[in-house]
Parts: C-alpha cells; structure tokens; sequence
C-alpha cells in the first residue's frame, strides 16, 4: 500500500525528469547554448520539484495517521468506553488494532467494539484514499511549477547542487545524532534509575541480584543493585582474553613481518584474519558446546571443581577471536618502524632477535600498547560469546573457573523477555549501557590518541 | 714483544667471550623464532579446529532421515460425505492413516504405552504431509500408497548414531522397543536418508525434525535491505562531503571524531540505542526487520564512510583538476569523474560492513528479534529473526538434533559471510586502479 504510493511517486519523477528535460529543449529553441544550464539539469529540476513537497507529506501523514485515526475513533465511542482511564483505554485501543488486523481478541468482542473496529477500518480506508490524492496531486502539481518555471534563464543547476548540497550536509550530520542518540538513551533511563536506586550503591555495591519482589513479603528479592561483581566478571574475562590474545597475537605479527617469507606471509595472515570475519555467535557457541564440557572435564580429572560456564571458557574463546585484532593492529605499528633502525640494529651486530626485542620493541610500544587498550575495550563490549557461555550469577570471585557474569550479560537479561519501562529491573540496563559506553569511549580515545601520536613521530 | 704479548691474551679473551655468547645467542635466536612460529600455528589451528568442529557437528543435518510407511487414503476417514470439499479435506484426521499405517507395519505391537511409542517413531509433520497430498491430489482418496514420512528427531539421532545403545533404557530419549523396530525398518530396507529439504524451506518450530531456517533467512535479508538501502547513500554522501566539500573547522573535526569513536562502541549500545529511541520514542513495531535495518545501518554506516573516504583520497588530483579545468562544477567533477572511480573500493567497503551486519547478533537481542517465530516474514514489518539470533536460540535447546541443526545453520551463515568477503576481494583486486 505504502510501497505501492511511493513506487508510484518515482516513476512520476522519472516522467517529471523527461518533461522538464523536453521542456528546456523547446524554451531553448533547440539550441542548448540557449540556456544556463544542460538539460538534464532542468530534468532533475522537474524531478526535484515532484519529489520532495510530496515526499515531505507522505512522510508526515504516515507518521501521525494512525493516532489520529485512533483519536477520532476513541471520540466516537460510546461514553462508557470513551471516559475509562487512559490504561484501560490502552488496552481497549489495543483490543481494537487487534480486532482490525483479525487477530486474537483478549474477551468476545462487543457491539461498541465492533462498531469501532468498523468506524476504523472506514477511517483508514478514507485516509489510505486521501493520502493517495494528496500526494500524486502534489508531485503533479510541483511538475506544473517547474514547468512553467523553466525559462533559458533558469538557473537549474545551481537549484538542484543546492539541493544535493543539503543531502550532502544532512547525512554527515547522522554521526552526530547517532552518539547524541546513543547519549541521550542511556543517560535518560539512567537518571531515572539513580532516583530510584543511589548512585553510590550502583558503584560501589557488592550485591547484584536486580529481581524485585513481587509482593511486599517476598524473601530473598529485595533486588541489589551493586555493579563491582559485573564488572569484576567483565575484568576477569577479558584478563583471560587478553593473556591469550596478547602474546599469540603480537608473537604471530612479529614473526609474520619479521622471519616469514613472502609467501608464507601472504597465506597466513588473511588466514589468521578469517578468524575476526567469524560472527561472534559462532565463537559463543563453540565456547559453550565445546570448550567447556571440554574444559570441565579437565579440571574434573584434575580433581578440581570446574563451573559448566566458567569463566576459563568464555575468556579462552574470547582470547581467540581478538589474536587477528591484536595482530593485524601490531603488524601496522611494526611495519611503521622505519627500516633504517633496523638496519642500524643490524650494522652494530645484533641478531634478529635482538633487534626486535631491543630496537623494534621500545619503538613500537606505544603502538602496540595502543592497539592493545583498543583490543581491551573490544573485549569489555563483546556480548554474544558472554552471553551464550559465561554465567547468569553474579559472583565476586578471582577463580576463573568459577561461573562469572558480565556487564552484557546482564544487559542483555534484563532487557530481554518481558519488560516494563518504570522498573529498576530494566532501567538498571541502561546504567550498565551508560557505565559500558563511558568506559569503552575512554579506552577507544586514550588508544587512538596513542596510535595518533606515535604514528605522528614516524612520518 | 712485550706489547704483543700483553694484548694477545686480551684479544683472546674477547674472541671467546664473543664466541661463548654466540652460542647463546644464536640459541636465544631460534628460541623467539620458535615463540613465533608457534603463535602463528596456533592462531591458524584455532580457525582449522573451529570449522572442523562446526563442520564435523553440522554436515549430517544436511540428511534427514524418512520411513516407508503403507499408507491407505480411508474415504471413511478423509471424506466420509464423499463430496472432496476442500474443507472436509483439509480438516481430516490425516494423523489418523499415519497411526493406521503404522500399526500395519507392526501388528504385533499392542497396549496404549507401546502404541505410543511406535507412533513417535514418525514426526508430527507426517499428517501435514499427507493432507498437502491429497489436496494437491484428491484422487489419492480410496487409494494405498508406500510413502516416505519424516521421522522423528529421535529415530533420526539414533540412525546418525549419536545415541549411545548401551546407555541404560531409562537414559536414552528412544527406548528398546522403539530401537528394535527402527532396526528392524532399516533391514527391511524401509529407512532412508534424504536431503534435508526441510532445513531450507520451513520457518522455525519446537520439534528439531520440522525446524528450518528459511524464516531466519528471510528476516536476515528484509533486515540487510533495509541496511543497505539506508547506510550505503547515506554513507557515501557523507564520505563525499567529508573528503570533497567540507570545509576545515570544528564541525567538521567533530563529526570525524564522532565516525571513529562509532566505529568502535560496542554493538550492544547500539541495540540500546534503537530500543530506547525506535521502539519507545518513535514507536515502531518490536521484533520487525525495519527497526533491525535501522540499528544496524547505525553500526555500518562508520565502516562505508571510512572506506569511501580512503577509496576517495585514493583518486589522484589531477582528475579533480582536469574536470574542473575544463568547466565542471565542483558537483559535476564529484558525480561524474571522482565518484565513479572511487566506486569499486566503496563497494568493497559496504560489502565488508554488510558482511559484518549479516553475523551481527547482539543489538538485535535488544529490540526484540528474538522471540520464538514460525511464520516466515513476508515484509518488513512482520515480526522476524535473523540467521545469527536463529543460531543463538537453537543453541540454547538441549536436543543433539537442534546441536546438529544449530551447526548447519553456523555453515550456511559462514558460507554467505565467505561469499560476501570473497566478492569484496574480487572487486578489489578486478577494479583496483593503481594511478
């Protein structure tokens, strides 16, 4: 229906983009040096002209038509209906969508409903048909104005590259709004939360169990809000990670611009970076089927108790699929060493080795140290292998084969299944959010930063 | 004399000092180069044991297994009128014929408990089977045909051999008797393995034999549409502006400060993102494709604006000078020289970013995308799933036969990714220009 109406507005422009085309061509008396711009310009004029008042219309009709529809049917219902309290007549406008669209209706529809779902259908039919009329008027009605616009002194193709211009502009602009979104979403539900819970036990609270009672009597769910065991669990993690990531990944990247040859080189490392194009629900579930039974069995014939989502499992895991981010960042860094302090390594005598660990080493540190803080915060913001492999229980503990939960765990938790916005259960997923993305933007700067300069000294 | 005989000693010394060191460090030497080759080995073992693990898991979910059953089409059953109305026909007991045609396989077998279980030796989906059947063809009615009928998950678990026999009864999800019928169908040349069409062409359900991924597919695809279409104009356009128009000065420092912290915040904020301000600002439908397009085109845009910006420096000047040398207009030169020659590096770029927003997971948990769904979405506002969030819910279910499906599902997603990345790699190394 929509699809249909907006199919039908660009062919219109398309025939808007000939007609004005022709249009210039006749203004012109066949000669084009008549004119200001190419023809195609007034083309794209027309087009333009179609397009956007129509295009403006239809965005905002499809937008409100539904609440309008909704209130004018709410105002034609009998009074008893009409006078409930606005959550009662939620659910009443709800069983009245439900109705139109033909699904199931909470109890046996009554006269007044099905008088209203009729009233609605007439309503959105009667919109549907007006929406169609207003808008190809429209579109017709631009194309008229441009073409009696056209005149040899149109300056069309100044029009139209201002036009394109504000496109060009308007689209930068998305990041902005994309971090203000981002911005404003959590810091929103986040504020409310901390009315409702102190900030200061958020923080520094050792308890985390965010079921609230039900019923005032209820024992064991007071609901805790104490984050230090998420994020010791987050940190336990990506230590984890990180102590297999690290070596494998910087060892591989100094072996593979240092000693390998050319061809070895050319085969192992998009080799070694098939592993970061891996979605990270594969890694989960390679984690959760197959690294930890695997692990646990170990540690059970080690005679250790081992937790079926400890923490080992989810850190190992996790560790392998940051090497190719570890490495491909550090083979950068190396390879902006100039060759010349290698060269002067070499000259004094120094084996290769040597040469790496004492010249290529100190001068890549902060590179590699930057590259490592951008790995860190990749790990802290992972989700899937946490999710589908580490524990729901939120333990404040070292051992890493003990069941831990992280800060996305329970992101995503809380945020899943059923929900209601005024609750701290679900609000406490935002602060996490907030909490998640302070901290990854503090690592992404500091690194960045650090690449940045280092990079700087090399050029 | 005394001044050669002073230094020799010393020079000696050096020479076996030096030399005694060499040893070591020689051996220092291949040490770090052993560290490394190790590290490189295991990183590579690491990708050989994860796709042989998943491979290995995943490849007999490509075959399910199917029993020759007797069926006999009962007008008494299907159409007792004798009219072949259609809703008659569609309203039958055809689970009722399967129930016959198994009992006729095994009369022996009596009793409500061993009845039962020889029923559950087919699936469910026998009855939807045959009702499409007679639909198709209601001359079937008063006829007796062998028909190959899915079976259950069980049998099929068993016939793969992933259920252990020797297991105590009790243990086991398939039970003595059943075993011995089963045994006894396979001599008889009455089990079979076929390809697993199911897998390809059913949305998702509870049972692990009926359950596919054609919903997930589908929702997968409306999804990157709605990504595609968003983030790769929009992309460019800022990619264009950024690196063509804008001027130097603080605004535009800040939106390139903004692309690169986005391109590094953690997807799950993203997901955050739609649910606070699609869902609950603007109101747009849970679990629907379109609001997962629009979160994800958020996440990829990042990606296409940083290599549109690179494959547009990437044009030497002189085409930016020689189009406006000959009267362009800063657009004209964009549109018709600049664009078109940094378009292959672009579109390497959006591949990439759409490969990586086909395994994404994580922010689609947030608005929704995750409930248990078995129509298969058939726009962009039906409730959907996507193919990784598939993954992630069947890992969840305890039955080998979801483990099975859950790695061929893993397979097919790699395969799109390969396919993907592997079309980037073609149009960079066909299209790229060294100038």
């Amino acid at each position: 229906m929509v699809t249909s109406l907006f199919l039908s507005l660009l062919l219109l422009s398309v025939g808007a983009y000939y007609l004005g085309r022709k249009r210039a061509f006749t203004v012109a008396n066949g000669h084009i040096r008549n004119l200001h711009s190419l023809p195609s310009f007034y083309g794209s004029y027309t087009a333009l002209w179609c397009l956007l008042p129509a295009l403006s219309i239809f965005a905002l009709w499809v937008t409100f038509q539904q609440g309008f529809i909704i209130d004018l049917v709410v105002a034609g219902m009998p009074p008893e209906l009409r006078n409930l309290p606005p959550d009662q007549l939620n659910l009443v406008v709800n069983d009245l969508k439900n109705l139109v669209s033909g699904n199931f209706v909470s109890s046996a529809p009554d006269p007044a409903m099905l008088a209203a779902a009729d009233h609605y259908r007439h309503l959105r039919t009667l919109g549907h048909t007006a929406l169609w009329v207003t808008v190809l008027s429209l579109g017709i009605l631009g194309v008229v104005h441009a073409w009696r616009a056209i005149s040899p002194n149109l300056r069309a193709r100044n029009r139209v590259e201002q036009v394109v211009n504000v496109f060009l502009i308007a689209s930068s602009t998305i990041a902005i709004f994309t971090t203000l979104g981002i911005v404003l979403s959590v810091v929103f539900e986040s504020i409310i939360f901390f009315q409702k819970v102190p900030i200061s036990e958020f923080l520094f609270g050792l308890q985390w169990s965010p079921q609230t009672a039900l019923r005032a009597d209820q024992t064991g769910s007071s609901g805790a809000f104490g984050s230090v065991p998420l994020f010791a669990g987050t940190l336990l993690i990506s230590g984890i990670a990180m102590v297999i990531a690290v070596p494998i990944g910087l060892m591989s990247a100094l072996f593979l611009s240092e000693y390998a040859t050319p061809k070895f080189r050319a085969v192992a490392k998009p080799a070694l970076e098939v592993l970061a194009g891996i979605p990270t629900v594969v890694y989960g579930f390679f984690a959760a089927l197959t690294v930890a039974p695997f692990i646990r069995e170990i540690g059970t014939s080690m005679g250790l108790h081992v937790a079926s989502e400890s923490a080992l499992a989810a850190g190992l895991v996790m560790g392998i699929m940051i090497i190719p981010f570890v490495s491909s960042l550090s083979d950068d860094v190396i390879n902006a060493v100039p060759q010349s302090m290698r060269d002067g390594s070499y000259a004094l005598g120094a084996t290769k080795s040597e040469t790496i660990k004492r010249v290529l080493l100190p001068a890549a540190l902060p590179g590699i140290v930057g590259s490592i803080l951008l790995a860190v915060s990749r790990a802290i913001g992972e989700t899937m292998i946490v999710v589908m492999a580490a524990g729901l229980s939120a333990n404040l503990t070292a051992n890493p084969l003990e069941a831990v939960t992280t800060v996305t765990v329970q992101i995503v938790t809380l945020l899943t299944g059923d929900q209601e916005f005024d609750s701290p259960k679900t609000l406490a997923a935002f602060a996490l959010g907030l909490m998640l993305f302070v901290v990854t933007l503090i690592l992404n700067i500091i690194a960045l930063q650090v690449v940045r300069k280092y990079r700087e000294q090399y050029e | 004399m005394n001044k050669t005989a002073s230094s020799n000693p010393l020079q000696r010394d050096i020479k076996t000092i030096v030399n005694a060191g060499l040893v070591r460090r020689h051996a220092a030497e291949r040490r770090f180069r052993w560290y490394g080759l190790i590290a490189v080995t295991l990183g590579l073992a690491f990708v050989v044991l994860m796709f042989g693990n998943i491979i290995s898991k995943g490849y007999p979910a490509f075959w399910q297994t199917y029993i020759q059953v007797p069926i006999q089409f009962d007008p008494a059953v299907i159409d007792p009128e004798g009219k072949r109305d259609s809703q008659a026909l569609q309203s039958a007991d055809y689970a009722a014929l399967v129930r016959t045609g198994m009992r006729r396989m095994f009369p022996a077998v009596e009793g409500r408990m061993e009845l039962r279980a020889l029923y559950g030796l087919v699936s469910s989906a026998g009855a939807l089977d045959l009702q499409k059947r007679v639909l198709q063809n209601p001359d079937l009615i008063g006829t007796e045909q062998t028909i190959w009928l899915l079976a259950s998950a069980n049998v099929d678990t068993l016939i793969k051999g992933n259920i252990d026999r020797s297991l105590d009864e009790t243990l086991r999800p398939i039970k003595d008797d059943q075993i011995g019928w089963v045994d006894r169908l396979q001599s008889a040349g009455q089990i079979e393995k076929q390809f697993n069409t199911i897998l390809f062409n059913s949305g998702d359900s509870r049972e692990p034999e009926q359950a596919g991924i054609r919903g997930a597919l589908m929702g997968s695809f409306y999804t990157l549409l709605v990504t595609f279409l968003l983030s790769f104009p929009i992309g460019v356009a800022t990619a264009v502006y950024l690196e063509e128009f804008a001027p130097k000065n603080r605004w535009t420092d800040l939106i390139e400060v903004n692309i690169n912290n986005l391109a590094a915040v953690p997807s799950i904020v993203f997901g955050l993102l739609g649910l606070a301000v699609f869902i609950n600002f603007f109101g747009l439908p849970r679990s629907a494709p379109l609001v997962g397009g629009l979160v994800l085109s958020l996440m990829t845009l990042p990606v296409i604006i940083i290599a549109g910006r690179a494959a547009l420096t990437s044009v030497p000047p002189s085409i930016r000078e020689a189009a406006l040398g000959i009267g362009a207009s800063k657009l004209q030169m964009v549109g018709h020289h600049v664009l078109p020659l940094a378009m292959p590096g672009m579109l390497t770029g959006s591949i990439i970013g759409m490969a990586r927003a086909l395994g994404e997971s994580a922010p689609l948990l947030m608005i929704g995308m995750v409930a248990f769904i078995v129509d298969v979405p058939k726009g962009l506002t039906d409730p959907a799933t996507v193919l990784p969030v598939q993954i992630y819910l069947w890992s969840d279910l305890p039955e080998r036969a979801f483990v099975e499906r859950t790695s061929a599902a893993i397979m097919v997603l790699l395969a799109f990714m390969i396919v993907m990345n592997g079309l980037a790699i073609i149009l960079r190394k066909r299209f790229e220009r060294r100038w």
